[in-house]
């Protein structure tokens, strides 16, 4: 039977886990709001964006001439797979669900005999790659120092991401984020962004013929960069408030366990204390008897 | 004819500004444009510019670069991928962007030279106009 002290100290420590994860849940509560009211402020951007680039990409897309950013460079190659988790842990399933659907991916192309190429943003999910893929490694993005991430930041990572595009280095290329649908569920999702695909809205981009200035090729040509730069930002957000959702439901859960685990100590400790006390009598009345 | 039209402005970060305006002064790639209610429906890039609107709650200017604006009869949305009221453009936003530019126009390649240096020229005028 554990020690009374012993005992006192277990509940001890229980609690100050329990308030710390506690607290962890609360910060995280106030981080998920600010980050899925930032998700919300780019969401006109994004779905005005694509539905001209949806109306574009249908009146441009068939025809030769049309930029490598949509049509792909016409082979299928070599892949790379952009995965974007969070820069910390203490998020439940968060990283590993996003990891574990990248290596899937990675698995499958592998598979089929293609080049797959690694890049990384976030620490976390950057551990968990190297373990398996380490050899499939092109680079990584570093975010630690950014509390908010921002336009230029997605406008970086676009950057890098085209400069590999140009030099040739793959031919499709697939973002790995987690889609943020309420606190206890955050769905892992794979997008292409290279060859651009957009999903076509029926009423909108048919209905009204616009004219294009300059003509639509060139429009095409400046928008598209930006388009990867666009869809690499609401994934970063969607990221943003997936995984203080995911932290806010393990912190929870963390702060449940650990009030059942200090019920189950004190019960454990007063059965202790009150064993110790019936032994105590029992010498005494045997003591006194036996005089 | 409708006398105002809606006019929204949005960046990725943020919808600046969603209102009624009699017309719109837009910086589009081949040269300035005004817009009015009941405009031919077009869609023009933009060049680094400032964006004026005026209309029944009076003017407002914004600095805008990269994007572009859609037209249609009911209304103007412009879509920048950085925009900010001209008052609150700080030299070291244009520093950021200028220094962007013309590392741009060193890395170009000879066919995207012309781009990137009118795109450098014109964030020069930009700032130059704006005054910071």
């Amino acid at each position: 039977m554990p020690n009374l002290k012993d005992l006192k100290n277990r509940i001890a420590s229980v609690k100050s886990t329990r308030k710390i994860t506690k607290a962890m849940q609360m910060v995280a509560a106030a981080k998920l709001r600010r980050a899925q009211d930032a998700a919300e402020a780019s969401r006109p951007y994004t779905e005005r964006f694509n539905a001209v680039m949806a109306g574009l990409a249908s009146s441009v897309g068939g025809s030769d001439s049309a930029p490598r950013l949509l049509a792909g460079t016409g082979d299928d190659k070599v892949h790379l797979l952009v995965v974007m988790t969070a820069e910390r842990g203490l998020c439940g399933g968060f990283n590993s669900n996003i990891a574990k659907l990248a290596k899937q991916k990675a698995a499958e192309l592998l598979g089929k005999g293609k080049t797959v190429k690694i890049l990384t943003v976030g620490k976390k999910g950057r551990d968990q790659m190297k373990r398996e893929y380490a050899s499939h490694f092109v680079g990584h993005v570093d975010l630690t120092e950014i509390k908010r991430v921002g336009y230029a930041d997605a406008q970086e990572i676009a950057r890098d991401v085209l400069a590999r595009f140009d030099a040739g280095d793959f031919d499709v290329a697939t973002i790995f984020y987690s889609k943020f649908v309420n606190v206890v569920s955050q769905i892992p999702t794979a997008q292409q962004i290279i060859p651009a695909s957009f999903e076509q809205s029926e009423t909108d981009a048919a209905s009204t013929l616009y004219d294009y200035e300059p003509d639509e090729e060139a429009i095409l040509a400046d928008l598209l960069p930006r388009g990867v730069a666009t869809q690499i930002f609401s994934a970063l957000l969607e990221n943003g408030a997936s995984e203080q959702g995911a932290r806010m439901s393990a912190m929870d859960n963390a702060t449940r366990n650990a009030g059942e685990m200090i019920e189950k100590l004190t019960i454990e400790y007063n059965r202790s204390r009150q064993a110790v006390i019936t032994n105590e009598l029992i010498e005494i009345i045997s003591g006194a008897e036996a005089l | 004819m409708a006398e105002t039209m809606q006019f929204d402005l949005v960046s990725p970060e943020r919808r600046l500004a969603s209102m009624q305006v009699a017309q719109v002064q837009i910086p589009g790639a081949d040269g300035d444009l005004t817009a009015m209610p009941d405009h031919a429906p077009l869609i023009t890039t933009l060049r680094p510019g400032v964006l004026r609107v005026s209309g029944p709650q009076g003017d407002a200017a914004y600095v805008v670069t990269g994007g572009f604006a859609e037209i249609s009869g009911e209304g103007t949305s412009v879509l920048a991928e950085k925009a900010m009221p001209v008052a609150e453009a700080t030299a070291a936003d244009f520093d950021a962007l200028i220094g962007l530019a013309t590392e741009a126009v060193a890395k170009a390649p000879a066919d995207a030279k012309d781009a990137a240096d009118k795109l450098l020229a014109d964030l020069q005028a930009l700032r130059g106009e704006v005054g910071v």
